[in-house]
């Protein structure tokens, strides 16, 4: 417990203060910057907003989750952190479920804080609002995961590594997306279920594909 | 300090198609060390990293009994923390008991790990090496970067952890001043 408190630590300090210079809030910036362009794209007719806003902001949220993958684990890899934390019999998974906690509340709970502004600017109604923040609850857990799993299997990938992350991401975030932006359409409260259900197998899974696939980078 | 052993028996490597070295075997009491010896690529890196488990040898069996303390050319130190931050994080996992030598590291604890020269990041690891109280040091070429006094230093801290009974194998190409340092040619045991 000790461990895991000093190791929270560190990755939240990295993550949310100075370490990345700003690089927490550029997926928040992101995310905004598409909820404010999307009403100049379509044109500022409010129904077509309302219908499709929703949607826009899981694409957002989505396109922004891949931004802090390529330095999640590359860094720890490089320098040696990883091998110095298993000589101290500390094991992998431990470490990539912390990093995985911390890396999603340095993007989830932000994303959510800024679909507020988001749903003002497209037009979103107060229910509308309430099934996205739910929604987005549900499924920013996932896509960590599925960010985290990912970093750690092109963690030993000179160059090209990022870009690949970002296309490897889309295909396996779907689910989620068909699901999470699915609840705004259906309006009900089983999209989200599904959603929860979709982000609990990912963040169940994903310490030991990363534990697995940074012990198998050592022998490479 | 907890007795500590560490023995290899038929140790082989091999590193994708090349075998680098077979029927390496050696056994280091507490109090002992063990130098790897060698030119470039004869396997002592290699080696150094299966004694500390993170690589698995091709064959043969490894016998390690004790916390281990490795040192390699990786200073495992956030770049963008100031050294004390990042020495910090090491120390509060593993709760050093007594003061440590402090190689001139004290001088630096405020400059950020990616200003500090090749030597000063070396000197860092060895501080955090000697903090963790682990009776097995593995050191892998520690004497790369260090200046002179440095160098001096490095050899006294690993000559006063053996005679602490911890046990040390260090792998180097130049001479490491060590009383009843034992010296293993890797290249004998090259296929």
């Amino acid at each position: 417990m000790r461990v895991v408190l000093i190791l929270l630590r560190r990755d939240l300090a990295r993550m949310l203060g100075g370490a990345g210079r700003g690089a927490t809030l550029l997926p928040v910036l992101f995310f905004l910057a598409v909820a404010m362009l999307y009403p100049f794209a379509v044109g500022p007719a409010p129904e077509i907003l309302r219908r499709t806003g929703g949607g826009v902001v899981w694409v957002a949220a989505l396109l922004a989750s891949i931004l802090p993958l390529d330095r999640l684990l590359a860094t720890d890899v490089e320098r040696g952190t990883f091998d110095q934390l298993a000589l101290r019999g500390i094991a992998e998974e431990l470490v990539v479920a912390v990093r995985l906690l911390a890396h999603w509340l340095s993007f989830g709970p932000p994303l959510m804080l800024a679909a507020l502004p988001a749903a003002a600017l497209l037009g979103l109604d107060g229910a509308t609002l309430r099934t996205l923040v739910l929604g987005l609850l549900a499924g920013t857990p996932g896509l960590a995961a599925v960010g985290l799993m990912i970093a750690s299997l092109t963690v030993g990938l000179r160059g090209g590594g990022a870009a690949l992350s970002g296309l490897l991401l889309i295909p396996l975030a779907l689910p989620l997306l068909v699901f999470g932006a699915g609840a705004l359409a259906a309006g009900g409260t089983g999209g989200i279920a599904l959603t929860a259900a979709i982000s609990l197998v990912l963040v169940a899974i994903t310490p030991f594909v990363g534990g697995m696939a940074i012990r198998a980078g050592r022998e490479g | 300090m907890e007795p500590a052993r560490l023995s290899a028996t038929d140790l082989a490597c091999r590193r994708g198609e090349r075998l680098l070295f077979r029927g390496l075997s050696f056994a280091l009491d507490p109090g002992q060390a063990l130098q790897l010896a060698g030119p470039n690529g004869v396997g002592k890196s290699s080696l150094i990293r299966i004694l500390a488990g993170l690589l698995r040898p091709f064959a043969g069996t490894l016998d390690r009994a004790g916390a281990t303390g490795l040192i390699d050319e990786r200073p495992a130190l956030d770049g963008d923390k100031p050294l004390g931050e990042a020495l910090a994080f090491w120390a509060a996992l593993d709760a050093p008991a007594a003061a440590a030598p402090n190689l001139g590291v004290d001088a630096l604890l405020d400059i950020p790990v990616r200003y500090l020269s090749t030597g000063q990041r070396k000197r860092a690891a060895l501080v955090r090496l000697a903090r963790q109280g682990a009776p097995i040091w593995l050191l892998d070429e520690p004497l790369n970067g260090l200046d002179v006094d440095a160098a001096r230093a490095c050899e006294t801290l690993v000559a006063d952890h053996c005679a602490r009974g911890g046990l040390a194998v260090v792998a180097s190409h130049q001479p490491f001043a060590l009383p009843g340092l034992r010296q293993l040619a890797l290249a004998d045991f090259a296929p």
